[in-house]
């Protein structure tokens, strides 16, 4: 079995979480949700996908397995993808929380967002968001991705419709994009 | 004809009744079948009559279709969905093609039961194809009206007047105009023409035949476009219901009082249905696992091993006949080689990323419902049958839906939440978790064909006795030019009762891919028994004009050099008809020896589907079929024990990642003499047949299974060398 970085990163977080047995406590919890400081009065061991779509409204991020096989929940914690579907929200506690609806600026699309659009890299666009913000961290990590980069860094999001052929050329050229200096 | 129906599931110790025609309820009815519903959920006498789908037609007002706003904007009224597939795009540039107005002014409006022209459903590749020309006759219409109108208001005669961007103009001096925004004023046009507008010919289309960017693009990446887990109503509840452990097992007791403390908590228990529900999904879901259930589970042998001789087994003696000509016997007798082989596949889930959601609401006596469905107007009286409510209360608004390949046909969550609303009063919304998706997917059935074939000493094909069980006629028709064939179906895909563990459904081009694997397998087999190419062997025995020029596309762009089977460079051709599409596919693969995987290096598939409306659709569907369909071809089984479904999540049932993409090349073969034809489901057919072909011309094995796993592609090498 190989594991690719972003399943280390999931383990990393949810080493201590334990679905069963806790009692449900209320607590207040201060996050960073897109670029906004967010003070959350809630049972730490909610998940935080759940509290990003229905506390927080921010219903871009979506269900599609539950256990993170699929990456249609990826967000962004501190600049690194990872499955809201199975973090306890009070892991994110102080942390800063990307989301898709967070990736648009002042009206600019992202040059992901731009190159999906441009590239018609979707179908029924449920497993856009995980995939944008996939690729997002994968960008971050190598600025300057090979397709097979591309294809290895992205291959534990799924899309059924499928899209892969168009979402690796989206990536690839919104990693040209950035590099010519547009935005990161 | 209404095909793509579950006939009935399993659901708890009831029986849900769904719509279908009166054919199929006599047939379920005689079989057995009980269908019941708990006392006071649906007193019998207020079940709205039976509809037939087919006795539906659509509205003749071309008002029905359209409707020019007063600031311009063009709302185009469709009882279609878009599932991903396009239609949001395709249809709206058939629209303001016809109509004279730019592309981006047209709003799509989508299976909305109170807005839009009654529908059976978005499947079988039908919406371009059946759809589109009356709504293109609808703008068309529309438009010889607003131009009698600007005829009338301008003081000029039809004769003298162009339309561009939806205002209408003098030819000779263009600041003589008015828009059709003026001439409507966003009212229903009430005027009429006695005799239909001729419709465009190709070479006057200016949207129409070009490629355009899909239209729900920016909504889909930044996040906003809403599905039916998006829906957020004032006071909301999150239901999760208790499901059974295995198909056909019966409640035996329940035991609740454990969430009694919680107050937030509201509990429905019904004898068909335990419930939880909460402001929070999370929290429901937690709360259910403290509900205590003991069922009666009933036993059964059956498992992905038995299931074929089963339902070979009960497979009743005659089937329907689906095309036939000459004489069987004759052709026997004609034949100096013979072939009978047999083919099979097993159950695949349709696994669409969105599972199963709908959120509804009730407002006095009337429910509005936001389901992922692709069958709006029958869930709509499916609602009204459950709550046992007229029809007309019951309002489908449809949100996007995240994927659908026939799996979204079926709508029993869109009943469920309706129920739920009803019995609360307050809004709730319904999500399938994973593991429910699987457990209730009206999976594509298992299936068998048997093919009996016969070669003349001229290497001409000319006998054919094909028997298809389970999987349904389509693609089961001959496509060859065989003096003496009979093709036969038995069983739809919808299955029967006693034949399989759990329900089947249509999916993505349902039967046919298991027809092509079967047919084009059996194709190549005669032609590596003649030592022929198995594209010269294609191409003689082929009468149709468009399928060999079709191969003939396919051929020049994979640049497909003739060799007789195997050649050990893993080439693979075949073709099919689907939805009047003529598909040809060629693959490059490697079997790797050692663990018999199968690696598919490079796809390139041509498409006749007549006039394309919009070229980049067709082009995204035939990439996503063809990427799609690596999963039936290699992977995608679902493991079963009884009524027990073995695969809950993507970490066992293994759909087409990333990594497995082979190159992918796509071609429209032109033919504008021909309507519009499907685009949704043929580019996935030929996929399980052409790597099996592929296989075989790397290896010298023959795949007489799908999926072709590394075990079955070892097993089958294996076998072949002990037999030497």
């Amino acid at each position: 079995m190989t594991r690719d970085k972003n399943e280390y990163i999931i383990d990393d977080i949810t080493s201590n979480y334990h679905v069963k047995g806790e009692a449900w406590t209320m607590g207040i919890i201060d996050v960073k949700v897109n670029h906004k400081t967010v003070r959350l009065s809630v049972d730490g061991e909610r998940v935080l996908l759940w509290v990003l779509r229905t506390d927080l409204g921010l219903t871009g991020t979506k269900y599609g397995c539950g256990q993170g096989h699929c990456g249609a929940c990826t967000v962004l914690v501190n600049g690194k993808a990872v499955r809201s579907c199975r973090i306890p929200v009070r892991m994110v506690e102080g942390q800063e929380i990307l989301t898709i609806e967070g990736l648009t600026q002042n009206g600019i699309l992202h040059p992901l967002q731009q190159a999906f659009v441009e590239y018609d890299a979707l179908q029924c666009g449920f497993c856009t968001s995980g995939m944008i913000m996939n690729a997002y961290s994968l960008l971050k990590d190598n600025p300057q991705p090979s397709d097979s980069d591309i294809i290895r860094g992205m291959d534990h999001n799924l899309c059924r419709c499928t899209s892969y052929v168009r979402i690796v050329k989206a990536v690839r050229s919104a990693a040209r994009s950035m590099k010519s200096g547009r935005r990161e | 004809m209404m095909e793509d129906k579950p006939q009935h599931v399993e659901f708890g110790n009831a029986v849900i009744d769904y719509p279908i025609n009166r054919r199929d309820f006599i047939k379920v009815a005689g079989g057995g079948i009980i269908i019941f519903f708990s006392a006071g959920i649906l007193p019998a006498q207020e079940r709205a009559p039976r509809r037939s789908p087919a006795g539906q037609d659509l509205p003749t007002d071309f008002n029905a279709f359209l409707r020019v706003g007063a600031d311009g904007r063009v709302s185009c009224f469709t009882g279609k969905v878009e599932l991903g597939q396009g239609a949001v795009t395709s249809l709206a540039q058939m629209l303001a093609d016809e109509l004279d107005v730019a592309l981006d002014s047209v709003d799509m409006v989508m299976g909305d039961t109170d807005l839009c022209p009654w529908d059976m459903g978005t499947f079988g590749s039908r919406s371009i194809r059946f759809f589109g020309p009356p709504l293109r006759e609808a703008a068309a219409m529309a438009r010889s009206i607003l131009l009698a109108m600007a005829a009338e208001q301008l003081g000029i005669p039809v004769s003298r007047l162009t339309v561009k961007d939806g205002v209408v103009s003098d030819k000779k001096d263009d600041r003589k105009q008015v828009t059709y925004a003026l001439l409507t004023q966003g009212k229903i046009i009430e005027k009429h023409l006695p005799a239909k507008p001729p419709l465009k010919k190709v070479s006057e289309f200016k949207i129409m035949g070009k490629s355009c960017k899909r239209t729900d693009s920016l909504q889909k990446v930044t996040g906003q476009t809403l599905y039916a887990g998006d829906i957020r109503l004032p006071d909301m509840l999150y239901a999760k219901i208790l499901r059974p452990p295995v198909h056909g097992a019966k409640l035996k007791t329940v035991d609740t009082s454990a969430l009694k403390n919680n107050p937030e908590l509201l509990v429905v228990e019904l004898p068909d249905m335990i419930a939880v529900l909460h402001k929070y999904p999370d929290v429901a879901e937690k709360a259910l696992l403290n509900v205590k259930a003991e069922f009666d589970i009933p036993g059964s042998d059956l498992d992905n091993k038995t299931i074929h001789n089963h339902l070979l087994a009960v497979a009743p003696k005659t089937g329907e006949v689906i095309s036939e000509g000459g004489n069987l016997e004759q052709g026997e007798r004609l034949a100096t080689k013979t072939f009978e082989e047999t083919y099979a596949d097993y159950y695949v889930a349709h696994a669409a990323i969105e599972t199963h959601t709908a959120t509804a609401k009730i407002d006095g006596d009337s429910v509005t419902v936001w389901p992922s469905t692709q069958t709006p107007f029958p869930a709509k009286e499916s609602i009204a049958q459950a709550l046992g409510i007229p029809a007309r209360k019951v309002r489908i608004i449809m949100p996007f839906v995240g994927g659908g390949f026939g799996g979204k046909s079926f709508h029993l969550q869109a009943i469920e939440a309706a129920r739920l609303t009803k019995l609360t009063g307050r809004p709730v919304q319904v999500m399938w978790s994973r593991a429910e998706e699987f457990f209730y997917d009206t999976f594509r059935p298992a299936a068998v064909v048997k093919i009996r074939s016969g070669l003349d000493d001229a290497g001409r094909i000319v006998f054919w006795k094909y028997d298809v069980y389970y999987a349904g006629p389509r693609g089961a028709e001959q496509i060859y030019a065989v003096p003496h064939h009979r093709e036969t179906a038995y069983i739809h895909y919808t299955g029967m009762p006693g034949a399989h563990p759990f329900a089947t459904g249509a999916w993505r081009a349902p039967g046919n891919n298991t027809n092509t694997f079967a047919r084009e397998s059996q194709i190549d087999i005669m032609a590596a028994k003649l030592g022929e190419d198995p594209l010269t062997f294609r191409m003689k025995n082929l009468g149709d004009k468009r399928m060999q020029n079709t191969l003939k596309a396919a051929a020049a762009a994979f640049q497909w050099q003739g060799a007789k089977a195997p050649s050990g460079r893993g080439y693979g051709v075949a073709c099919a008809m689907d939805a009047g599409t003529c598909v040809v596919t060629m693959a490059e693969v490697d079997v790797s020896r050692t663990n018999g995987e199968i690696k598919v290096k490079r796809l390139v598939c041509a498409q006749d589907m007549g006039i394309v409306i919009n070229p980049a659709g067709a082009i995204l569907q035939m990439e996503g079929g063809l990427t799609m369909g690596l999963g039936y071809a290699l992977t995608e089984e679902v493991g079963f024990k009884g009524g027990q479904i073995l695969n809950t999540n993507f970490d066992t049932y293994k759909i087409p990642r990333f990594s497995w993409l082979p190159e992918i090349e796509t071609i429209l073969v032109e033919n504008n003499d021909l309507p519009p034809q499907g685009g949704g489901e043929p580019p996935i057919t030929c996929v399980g047949a052409v790597i099996a072909n592929a296989a075989f011309d790397a290896t010298g094995v023959r795949l007489f299974q799908m999926p072709m796993t590394p075990v079955r592609v070892k097993e089958a090498l294996t076998k072949i060398k002990s037999e030497k």
